[in-house]
């Protein structure tokens, strides 16, 4: 391996065979972090996420990818997203135990064993991007909005922290950032969708138990990941409309 | 006539108060609210802009893999394929952006290893796993497994 | 933070563990109870002509006005951006509950209360302008707003329009309030507070807290004056306070027998909540010491005959519980809906600091700025007729 970057890129045919949206991505990496997506246009697109409860390992590596790409504070209490092993004992799913030691970053150290009739299975969680977002409805001023292609963004400098969205919200997927004292939550890593890269989380998943999909795009996955799986959402009582839908998911999931 | 106003003369006053704080209101009003507001929705149309211009840290594994070819080329085939490499190596945007002003360290093999592969009743039963003490009774993975191609039907370079 | 973490018992999703609503957030239904319910005592005697509440009409106007103005500092100092509140006017969304409180606040300040205050006052406003001198006088000259006309004519205007406001007035105190309650009420994420009786409840406790704080600062004011109170009026108001308690008692019983009643999901972890972390709060204080207490009292000076002297202990006791008692009823609401997850699995706990932003200090100060402001609101606006000029003194 002894190409520098300049001798790449001219070199590089390899564009060529890429997809289109894949050598676009790549160009914005290869620039260096790019400003914002000037081609993208937000109105062609519709974000949701797929989980695959099945495939989920437990491995907390999008807890740690999501804290490193968005900045999100260390400390235990601030989580984009955040990963929940549950263990119900048999015929009890009204009383799971759950656990979530420092939301999932660390892993999970042992705690249950073999053979005791138990189901156990691990639930990443994340911001469901309602497209009837309990919090959105409650923001005073308008800080936090529902982008036209489906992501539920904050803005920084517009919110006024006075944390009504966080008591809205029924997954508790927001905190107040302590540094900027603003309300902070999952953007979909919406600086990198709008490329044409897919979110920290799902790109260091190893087993793609999340994906992102783009309801919009009829030749994403997300369709037949949809068509073929049982899906649920969570807390469909709630009624908010959320996108992100699981695979297998179980009752006793709250 | 002007008898009956002279008596309301005060309330006039009063009303005309709150007339002009009503006037400034609607002045404040219009030279305060940020010009974009309101252009998609009820919001700054330019908080679009602000959270799509962070800054990105992970490159994402089509980035790695044109330059590095070789390593994709050896896991092309192994069980570590659908794993990006960044989900090992960490992120690296500000190396794939220009490799010679960050030089990757390589990262230690066990604790990689052991992050995904140790036993969990949690974990489903699908997923190889072992229990590190007894598997490998204190050795390095990477002394009998290739990070990159960690089974053993595909070994044949030297990874 | 990480002995937080030790007090969790359960589990709550990871972001829960903080509480977002600190004791401020109490202190705010708190406030805005007490004035709405000053200002429904006072309207009694305008709209419902109750002539015995008469010698407090004043005194609830200016307690509410007091009481008022304090009222949005608490959610100052708890917003995270306070140089940014005033974005609340600028682009309110208009299907945010919150986002009304400006609103709803400045119409109940200056459209009810101030413009009520200033009719009921001009003309001892006036009357003072004329009999002092230099600063004094140009301070109410300002008052008056250099109106210098209490003609007979201009103050049965003045009546006439202040009976209007106090009409608009009532159902705005009742909006003031229930739209508090409204605010947690509509949180659906939180069964704890999600209730369409919430505003109901709300607004009968604020009745209750503000009818109880005028009684108590009538009675105070009294004393410190020397005068004698009117036991007449002290009578009614103390009736008065026993229809809206029980009123309130009643509503809330029926929130929490439908509860209990319905079980839903979300029950059983309420329950064990009540019966735990916030059992002193919530059943101790609340129920038994806040409520059925003072209301045992005050129905006592009903049934049986007491003496003045009696009375009026009872008065200041029922009054002095029944503050605290909504009090905690304020902060099981606020509080208590947030020690439980919205997972049902896992319960935190409040943390309160002293001299912190959001701590017990700022806290005590905000309760007790009030009074001071009251007190400085009755130097300037005596709400007693005695020591005002002669009445004599009309013009033309
Ligand atoms: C623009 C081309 C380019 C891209 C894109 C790129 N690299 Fe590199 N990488 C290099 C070069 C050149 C070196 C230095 C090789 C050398 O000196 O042997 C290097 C070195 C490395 C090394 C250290 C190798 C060693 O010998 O220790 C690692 C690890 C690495 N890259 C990982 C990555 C990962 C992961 C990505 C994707 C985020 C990536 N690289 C993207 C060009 C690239
Ligand atoms: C399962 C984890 C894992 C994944 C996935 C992975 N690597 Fe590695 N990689 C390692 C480890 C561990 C080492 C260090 C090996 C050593 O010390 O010899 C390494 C070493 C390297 C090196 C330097 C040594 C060499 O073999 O050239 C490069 C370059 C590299 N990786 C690139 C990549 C790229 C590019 C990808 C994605 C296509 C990738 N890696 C995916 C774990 C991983
Ligand atoms: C990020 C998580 C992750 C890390 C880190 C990781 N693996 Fe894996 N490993 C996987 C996944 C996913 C598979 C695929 C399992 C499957 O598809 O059956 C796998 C498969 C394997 C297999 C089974 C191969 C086979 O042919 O069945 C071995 C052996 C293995 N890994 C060893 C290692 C070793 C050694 C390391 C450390 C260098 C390592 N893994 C690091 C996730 C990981
Ligand atoms: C002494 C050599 C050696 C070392 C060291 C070693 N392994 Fe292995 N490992 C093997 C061999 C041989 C196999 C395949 C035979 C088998 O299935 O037991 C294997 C299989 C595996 C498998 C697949 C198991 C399955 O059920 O398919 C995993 C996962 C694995 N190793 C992980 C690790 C990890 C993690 C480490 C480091 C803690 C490690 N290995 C260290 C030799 C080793």
């Amino acid at each position: 391996m002894t190409v520098n970057r300049r001798q790449f890129v001219l070199a590089s045919g390899k564009y060529l065979v890429m997809s289109a949206a894949a050598s676009r991505a790549v160009g914005y990496v290869l620039a260096g972090s790019p400003e914002r997506a000037p081609g993208y246009s937000a109105h062609d697109h519709w974000w949701a996420m797929a989980i695959d409860i099945d495939l989920c390992i437990g491995c907390g590596g999008c807890v740690r990818a999501c804290k490193e790409e968005n900045d999100v504070p260390l400390e235990p209490f601030f989580f984009r997203t955040w990963v929940e092993r549950y263990h119900v004992p048999e015929g009890d799913i009204e009383h799971p135990m759950v656990d979530s030691p420092n939301g999932g970053y660390d892993g999970f150290p042992e705690r249950y064993r073999e053979g005791d009739g138990s189901k156990n299975f691990f639930v990443p969680k994340l911001c469901n991007h309602c497209a009837h977002s309990p919090c959105v409805q409650v923001c005073p001023v308008g800080a936090t909005f529902e982008s036209p292609d489906g992501v539920v963004l904050v803005d920084k400098d517009y919110c006024l922290g006075c944390r009504y969205c966080v008591q809205a919200c029924p997954y508790g997927c927001r905190f107040i950032d302590p540094r900027t004292h603003s309300v902070d939550k999952c953007s979909l890593c919406y600086h990198r969708i709008t490329k044409g890269l897919t979110t920290a989380c799902c790109e260091v998943c190893p087993t793609g138990a999340r994906t992102l999909g783009d309801l919009k795009d009829p030749s994403d996955p997300i369709h037949e990941f949809l068509r073929t799986n049982m899906v649920q959402v969570l807390k469909p009582q709630m009624a908010t409309g959320a996108k992100v839908y699981y695979a297998d998911l179980d009752g006793s999931v709250r | 006539m002007r008898e009956l106003f002279k008596d309301k003369e005060h309330l006039v006053r009063m009303a005309g108060l709150f007339g002009v704080g009503l006037l400034v209101f609607v002045v404040l009003r219009g030279v305060l609210i940020p010009a974009d507001f309101g252009d998609l929705g009820h919001y700054r149309a330019s908080a679009l802009d602000d959270n799509s211009s962070v800054e990105l840290r992970f490159a994402g594994r089509a980035a790695c893999e044109l330059c590095h070819d070789d390593v994709a080329a050896e896991r092309a085939k192994s069980a570590h394929r659908s794993i990006a490499c960044e989900a090992c190596h960490g992120a690296l945007a500000v190396h794939a952006d220009n490799p010679e002003a960050v030089f990757p360290e390589r990262p230690e093999a066990t604790p990689l290893c052991v992050a995904c592969h140790e036993a969990n009743v949690t974990k489903p039963a699908w997923f190889p796993t072992v229990i590190p003490d007894e598997h490998s009774e204190g050795e390095a993975c990477d002394e009998c497994h290739m990070p990159h191609a960690p089974g053993f039907e595909e070994v044949g370079s030297d990874g | 933070m990480d002995t937080l973490l030790a007090m969790v018992e359960g589990f709550m999703y990871p972001n829960e563990v903080e509480l977002q609503w600190s004791v401020l957030i109490v202190l705010y239904p708190y406030i805005t109870g007490l004035v709405a319910g000053a200002f429904i005592l006072a309207s009694l005697e305008r709209v419902f002509n109750v002539e015995a509440v008469k010698p407090t009409y004043r005194l609830a106007l200016l307690t509410a006005l007091a009481f008022l103005v304090v009222a949005p500092l608490p959610l100052q100092l708890h917003l995270g951006h306070p140089e940014r509140s005033f974005q609340m006017y600028l682009t309110p969304k208009t299907d945010s509950a919150m986002a009304m409180f400006g609103f709803v606040y400045l119409w109940y300040l200056m459209a009810v209360l101030v413009l009520e205050i200033w009719l009921d006052y001009r003309r001892d406003i006036v009357l003072k302008a004329r009999s002092s001198t230099g600063f004094v006088r140009g301070f109410y000259q300002v008052l008056a707003l250099g109106s210098d006309n209490i003609s007979p004519r201009s103050l049965e205007i003045d009546e006439r329009l202040g009976r209007f406001i106090t009409i608009v007035g009532i159902p705005s105190a009742f909006l003031l309030h229930g739209y508090v309650g409204f605010l947690f009420g509509s949180v659906k994420a939180n069964p704890w507070w999600s209730t369409p009786l919430m505003p109901v409840v709300f607004l009968f406790s604020a009745i209750v807290s503000g009818i109880a704080l005028v009684m108590l600062v009538y009675m105070v004011v009294s004393r410190l004056r020397g005068k004698p109170i009117d036991m007449r009026c002290l009578d009614t108001i103390a009736r008065y306070l026993l229809y809206a308690f029980i009123i309130d008692f009643s509503l809330e019983m029926l929130d929490l027998i439908h509860r209990m009643y319905e079980a839903d999901e979300s029950f059983k972890s309420l329950d064990f909540m009540v019966k735990s972390r916030l059992f002193v709060s919530q059943i101790l204080i609340q129920i038994i010491f806040g409520t059925l207490l003072p209301l045992g009292l005050l129905a006592l000076t009903q049934v049986v005959r007491l003496t003045e002297m009696a009375r009026k202990n009872i008065y200041a006791i029922a009054g002095v519980l029944t503050l605290i008692g909504i009090f905690a009823m304020r902060w099981n609401v606020v509080i208590g809906g947030q020690l439980f997850s919205k997972s049902f699995l896992g319960y935190t706990v409040y943390k309160m600091d002293f001299a912190t932003r959001e701590g017990m200090l700022p806290a005590i100060i905000l309760m007790v700025a009030p009074f001071f402001i009251l007190w400085g609101l009755i130097r300037i606006l005596p709400p007693w007729g005695d020591d005002a000029p002669p009445s004599t003194v009309d013009t033309e």
